[in-house]
This record gives C-alpha cells, sequence and structure tokens, in this order.
C-alpha cells in the first residue's frame, strides 16, 4: 500500500501531493492535456513526414490555401422577344417597332429570338447548378480537413498509449518474472528441506529396525502428474522428492550434523535466499519435524513442484534438473 | 455595547451559508452584548417573497427585526441584467440597476438603519453582493463592519463594491484567499481586516454505530454533506467515484446527505440519505473515512471545519482555492485536480490507516486552534476592541449622474479573469496572476 515519506509530526499535505504526482506520473508516464497533444501531433507531423512539404499547422494552412466561397457574378443571360429590337433610347425602339413589319418581310427572326431565349435559360441553370457544386466542394474540403486533422490528433493520442502500455506490459512482464523466480526458489527450499527431513528420517529409523517393534507403515507413494508437453523429462535415478528408503548405510553423524543445521535454521541461524519466507511457511510442511512417522514433508512435496512448474514454466529453467542441490542447505550438507 | 448584525434571511430553519453563520455569529455575539438582527421577511434567495411577519420577534434568544421586501426578485429580468454587466462593457448605472434586480429591495430597512444606526455601537454586514449590505454600510456609515462572504465568482468584478471594500470600518474575512482576493480589486489594505470564519456547533458524543444500524450501512464510506448540484462539483464528483469503485481493491462507498437538484447515478456503492438532521449529520460524519468536497467555490467550507472538528481528513476539490489553502494550511486534507489525482488521493486515504488518522488528527488541532468558538468570538471582540482607538472611515460618494451612465466599466468577468489565483498560503503566492 501507499506509504509517505513523512513522520506523522511533520506531516506536509503539499509533500504527499508531490508524492501522489509522482506516482501518477510513474503509473501512467506522463499525463497529457490536450494543449500538448495538439502539440506533439505536430511534432509528429514533422518527424514522419516531410516538413518541407507538409506544415505542422495543417488545418490552419489547408484552410487559407482555400479561399473562401463567393459566389461569381454572372451576366444576365436573360433573352425576350424585344431584346433585339432594345434601345436605350426612346425614339429609336419606336422607329425600330414602327419598322418591325418591314423586317419581317425580309427575314424571319422568330426562330433566332426563340434559339437565343432557350440558350439564355440553359446558362442560367448551368450558372446555378455549378455554383451550388463549387459551394458543397468547399464544404466537403473543410470537412476532410477537420477529419484529417481529428485522424491526426487521435493518431497522436493512440500512439502514446500503446506507448505507456508497452511500458505497463514491460513492467508487468517483469514483475511475473521476479515471480517466477521467487516461485521457483521457494520450490527449490521446499524440495530440500523434504529430501533432508527423509533422509533424516531413514536414519533415524535405521536404529529402529534392530528393535523388537515393526516398522511403521508408510503411506503409497504419490503419483506424479504426467509431465506438460515440451517439459524436460525427469532425470533418471531416484526422485529428489522422494526420500530413499532403503539401501544407504546410516550415517549417524552426518545426520546428527544436519537436524543440529536445521535447527539452527528453525531459530533464526539460517539464511534464506531474498524473497524466501521463513522454510515452514515455505514448504507448507508441518512444524513438528520431529514427528515419529512424520509422512507431512516428504509426501506433500512432489505435487507441490508439478503445480509450480506446470504453471509458471519452471520445468524448462536450467536450473530445474539442479533444484535439490540448489538449496540454501545444501552447501551445509557436505560433510567437512 | 451594541451589535446590529443586518443579512439577508434570518431563521433557525434558514440554512444558507452566510445567513447561518449570521446566525452563529449573533447568537455567540449575544454573550458579550446586546445584539439585535436587522433582517427581511424573505425566506427564499429566488424570490425574496414576504413569508415572516413583520416586526420584532426572538429567535433562540437575540432579537430580530424584519422589514419587508418592496419588490420580488423577477429571475428575467435579473438575469438579463446578470449578463449585460458581466460580460459586457457598460456603466455604474446599469451595475445599480443589476442590484436592484438582484434585491431583496428593502427601503424600510435601509430607512430604519439610516434612523437608527447612532444606537449601534457597530453593524455587522453579511454578504456583500445583497442589497441591503450595499445600501445598508452606506446608511450606517462609520459603523459598519462588513463580512463579505466572497467568492471566486463574476460579482467581484463589478464596479460597485470597491468603493463599499475601502470605505467599511473593518472587514471580517473567512478566508485568506478572501482577503488576497478582497485586496486585489480593491486595494483596501489600509483597512482593518482579520481572517475569522466561523466555528460550528459540533457535538462532542456523536455516535457512528448509531448512524449505521439506522441507515443500514456497513463499511469504509466516503461522505458528501450539502446540496447535490452541479454547481457544487457533484457531477464530476459521481463520474470520478463510479470510475474509482470499478478498481475490486476498493471497498470505499459514496453517501450523500443532502437535498439534491441532479439525478443520483444508481450504483451499488452510491447512498443517497436525504436531508438529515444535525444529529445524523455528525454522526454520519463521525462513521465516514473522510468527507468529500467536490465545490470549485467555496468561501468558507463550514462542512469541511466540522469533519475537522471530528476528526475526519477531507478531500477537496483543488481547484477551489479556498479549499485547497485550508487542506494545506491545516494539513488535513487532500485535494485533486483530475482523475488521476482523485483516485490516488482517495486510495491513499481509503487503505493508508496512518495518513488518515494523522489527517484526522492535525484537522482535529486545527479546528481547535482556528475556529473554535472561543477563538471566533475573541477575534470579533478584539476588532471592536481595535476599532475604538482608530478613527472613523467614509465611504466614497456615487459619483455623480453623468458619470453613472458613462459607459466605460469593464465587463466584471474581465476582472475576475485580473484576479489573483491559488492559495493564499504566504506572500509570493498572493502576487500570483493568471497567465
Amino acid at each position: 500500500m501507499a506509504d509517505f515519506n513523512t513522520r506523522p509530526e511533520s506531516l506536509n499535505v503539499e509533500q504527499i501531493m508531490d508524492q501522489i504526482r509522482t506516482r501518477i506520473r510513474e503509473k501512467k508516464g506522463v499525463d497529457y492535456e490536450e494543449q500538448q497533444i495538439q502539440e506533439l501531433a505536430k511534432a509528429k507531423l514533422d518527424q514522419l513526414l516531410d516538413p518541407r512539404s507538409v506544415q505542422t499547422d495543417l488545418l490552419d494552412r489547408l484552410k487559407k490555401l482555400q479561399p473562401s466561397f463567393e459566389a461569381p457574378q454572372l451576366p444576365s443571360f436573360e433573352f425576350e422577344d424585344t431584346t433585339l429590337f432594345d434601345s436605350t433610347r426612346g425614339l429609336l425602339r419606336t422607329i425600330r417597332r414602327l419598322l418591325n413589319p418591314l423586317l419581317k418581310l425580309f427575314f424571319n427572326p422568330n426562330p433566332l429570338i426563340g434559339a437565343l431565349h432557350t440558350q439564355a435559360k440553359l446558362n442560367a441553370m448551368y450558372a446555378d447548378r455549378e455554383t451550388k457544386r463549387d459551394a458543397m466542394r468547399l464544404a466537403g474540403d473543410q470537412l476532410h480537413y477537420q477529419i484529417l486533422h481529428n485522424l491526426l490528433l487521435e493518431m497522436t493520442r493512440a500512439t502514446l498509449e500503446v506507448k505507456s502500455l508497452r511500458m505497463r506490459v514491460e513492467s508487468i512482464g517483469s514483475r511475473l518474472e521476479f515471480n517466477e523466480r521467487r516461485t521457483r526458489g521457494l520450490e527449490s527450499s521446499a524440495f530440500a528441506m523434504g529430501s533432508e527431513r527423509g533422509s533424516d528420517r531413514h536414519s533415524e529409523r535405521a536404529p529402529d529396525r534392530h528393535s523388537d517393534r515393526p516398522p511403521p507403515r508408510m503411506p503409497p507413494p504419490v503419483q506424479a502428474p504426467p509431465q506438460p508437453v515440451g517439459s524436460v523429462a525427469p532425470s533418471p535415478g531416484p526422485s529428489p522428492t522422494m526420500p530413499q528408503s532403503s539401501g544407504q548405510p546410516a550415517d549417524g553423524a552426518a545426520s546428527r550434523s544436519r537436524r543440529r543445521r536445521r535447527r539452527r535454521g528453525r531459530r533464526g541461524g539460517g539464511q534464506p535466499g531474498p524473497g524466501a519466507p521463513a522454510p515452514s511457511q515455505a514448504t507448507g510442511a508441518p512444524q513438528e519435524t520431529d514427528a515419529p512417522h512424520g509422512t507431512g514433508a516428504a509426501s506433500d512435496a512432489p505435487p507441490a513442484k508439478d503445480d509450480l512448474e506446470n504453471f509458471g514454466g519452471a520445468a524448462s529453467h536450467p536450473s530445474e534438473a539442479e533444484l535439490p542441490s540448489s538449496a540454501p542447505d545444501d552447501g551445509d550438507d557436505d560433510p567437512q | 455595547m451594541k451589535i446590529a448584525v443586518v443579512v439577508q434571511r434570518y431563521g433557525e430553519s434558514i440554512n444558507g451559508g452566510a445567513e447561518l453563520h449570521a446566525r452563529y455569529i449573533a447568537e455567540h455575539l449575544a454573550r458579550h452584548a446586546e445584539v439585535e438582527v436587522l433582517t427581511t421577511c424573505a425566506t427564499d434567495y429566488v424570490t425574496w417573497r414576504n413569508e415572516v411577519a413583520v416586526g420584532e420577534e426572538q429567535v433562540k434568544g437575540v432579537r430580530v427585526r424584519r422589514f419587508r421586501v418592496a419588490q420580488e426578485r423577477d429571475p428575467l429580468l435579473f438575469g438579463r441584467r446578470s449578463d449585460h454587466v458581466f460580460k459586457q462593457l457598460h456603466s455604474l448605472s446599469d451595475e445599480l440597476d443589476w442590484m436592484e434586480a438582484q434585491g431583496p429591495n428593502s427601503p424600510d430597512l435601509i430607512q430604519h438603519l439610516r434612523r437608527h444606526a447612532e444606537d449601534f455601537d457597530y453593524c455587522l454586514f453579511f454578504s456583500y453582493r445583497y442589497y441591503q449590505a450595499y445600501h445598508g454600510a452606506r446608511a450606517a456609515g462609520s459603523r459598519a463592519i462588513l463580512v463579505p462572504t466572497a467568492e471566486r465568482d463574476s460579482t467581484i468584478g463589478l464596479a460597485l463594491f470597491p468603493p463599499l471594500f475601502r470605505g467599511v470600518r473593518a472587514l471580517m474575512y473567512n478566508s485568506p484567499e478572501e482577503r488576497a482576493m478582497i485586496q486585489a480589486v480593491s486595494g483596501n489594505h489600509d483597512v482593518p481586516g482579520v481572517v475569522v470564519g466561523i466555528g460550528s456547533e459540533v457535538p462532542q458524543n456523536t455516535q457512528p454505530q448509531r448512524f449505521r444500524q439506522k441507515h443500514n450501512i456497513r463499511g469504509p464510506f466516503a461522505v458528501y454533506v450539502g446540496r447535490i448540484d452541479q454547481n457544487k462539483g457533484c457531477t464530476e464528483l459521481f463520474e470520478f467515484f463510479q470510475s474509482y469503485v470499478s478498481d475490486p481493491a476498493s471497498k470505499l462507498s459514496l453517501v450523500l446527505i443532502g437535498n439534491t437538484l441532479l439525478p443520483i447515478p444508481a450504483h451499488p456503492r452510491i447512498r443517497h440519505l436525504g436531508f438529515l438532521d444535525d444529529t445524523d449529520k455528525f454522526d454520519a460524519m463521525a462513521a465516514a473515512d473522510l468527507l468529500v468536497m467536490p465545490s470549485y467555490f467555496e468561501s468558507l467550507s463550514m462542512v469541511a471545519l466540522e469533519a475537522w472538528a471530528l476528526g475526519r481528513p477531507v478531500l477537496a476539490n483543488g481547484k477551489c482555492d479556498v479549499l485547497k489553502g485550508q487542506c494545506i494550511r491545516s494539513n488535513a486534507g487532500l485535494y485533486y485536480e483530475t482523475y488521476s489525482e482523485f483516485a490516488e488521493t482517495l486510495r491513499s486515504i481509503e487503505h493508508n490507516r496512518w495518513l488518515n488518522s494523522v489527517l484526522g488528527r492535525n484537522g482535529r488541532h486545527f479546528y481547535r486552534d482556528q475556529y473554535d468558538w472561543p477563538v471566533i468570538e475573541r477575534k470579533y471582540l478584539d476588532m471592536f476592541e481595535r476599532l475604538k482607538k482608530e478613527p472613523p472611515r467614509r465611504l466614497e460618494p456615487l459619483p455623480g449622474w453623468f458619470q453613472r451612465r458613462r459607459q466605460s466599466l469593464p465587463p466584471a468577468e474581465a476582472v475576475l479573469e485580473r484576479l489573483p489565483v491559488g492559495p493564499a498560503i504566504d506572500a509570493p503566492r498572493d502576487t500570483r496572476r493568471r497567465a
């Protein structure tokens, strides 16, 4: 849980807030403001694209490049039947009207007037359509510029987020690796304790054979689950997790020495590895190690090992074959 | 000694901040002097409708004299005039019209003060923004002492008020931030002033278990006490809290106490209990792990002081200068400005029992040293003694007819923008200005 490096008598809220902000920065990376994202978006443009051709103020520049839309001043396309004979001077207009029947004796102007009238209508229609099309294209361009700009912003934001997530994944990965190592350390210490206890029991039971009492009943050996695909095959020979029950002469002095060392370890004299808890916690074995028919430590260890291997992939670790010998107490087991 | 307390509304059932402040001060000063409260017949601060009879009455041993409000507030007119003076270039006459529209217009009260001000040694005016304080201080002359209860809003930028701040006999501030703001807007550094604030009637025998049983509340919880309103930052609080409790490590619930103007989110970890009486309220605060104050604008948060009096830490909105300043000065609360800060500060208070208890203990000490009633009463009495030795001051007269109508005053919002920001922890911070 979060703790503050301040003592009660010197608690300072501003200092605590500084620590909290530092922690937030460490957790999430930098907390970007909208303005900073905008600046970063511009910087990205410079980095990703050719800065000579693309401006960082993209949206403003694009908008500036496109002039604002103004409807063009179109000429008057109107053409009526009187247009041909029209004039600003009233007298001339009257004379033309008077001479109009005479003109119609030479040729018929009506088809000409009709054709020009139709053409004028078409001109007006096309001009109107073109104006509307220009306005729509301009609005569409503006929208595209805005979308492009927003996409750039979002892309920058997403890039930052990906970066932050990548950092988090790395952090979690390193934490996982640490936990795996810790698990293997705990497991090897459990094996060591179990095998040691088994050999101790064997040496303790050795004199019993000379007594008249029948030997104690041993529990059936635990069936080890199948190895996962790809895991290292178990080494031949006696399993490190199962104590050797026979075939070795009892070494009374060595076992006494081991017992002494184990007792010293229980009293706190031992030096467990970093992150390793106390042996009794690590092995899950009962506290009463001097129990006459102790079946706990030796028989409980293998399933725990298998579970951890299956979970953490510990079987593929190079140190897996040497698990028992890597236990902290093993170095001391060598009789000097 | 005879003291007049002039306030816009008064009564046991009126729980507005400034009004409650005025009532507490009147009741406590009544132990040392003869106190008379001059107020209106209104109980609703939106309409100023006359709802209580004109005349005299006793409220918890204090004589109260009520005057009629001549005109109810027209909200549309008030809104229009507010927009004009807050956002546009305007004249002093426009501001006087705004004051008329705001109310509560009680010419009878002002007339009474003009006639009887000499009967009092001092007149305490609460809430600088209201009609009775502005015109009443002018009527009372050199006997006027102002308790401004100013918040950081546009009203402080109006040109009506700097002469008032410079002309009253003394000012009783609620917080150093309020003092810094008023001094910046009016330049009244030579006017006697002291940061007083207000105490509270915090019971000694709160029973947290009773509250938990009564309302069936289990587990740790944060409490919010007050009007549940967007202006109080509750919308943001709901949003932040719902995100926070999505973290499975959090066991905290949010208990809301007060009338609501907002829809409460339907979330199993948010409980709304409505308006509770003081006993339940204090039991709730004693049972809570912390008090949350999401408000953006406060001149002095009485609820925060009450939480500190009960030894509970406060998580405040850091965008409110006063709350942030209180947290820093007391070392009894944390503050947030973003969701990340909200989550991290809340997580720290929730999970770090040491931090929680030290903040609470600091809060208790802060309340005892600064806001306990003997301290508050002593500050008032010392100020009265001090003023006896100082020469009287006069309020600047209003400018002439033409001057009042010159459209030369900047929008109040523009004035507000130029005022110092941030908590007033030390002198250099006071001079910080908005970029």
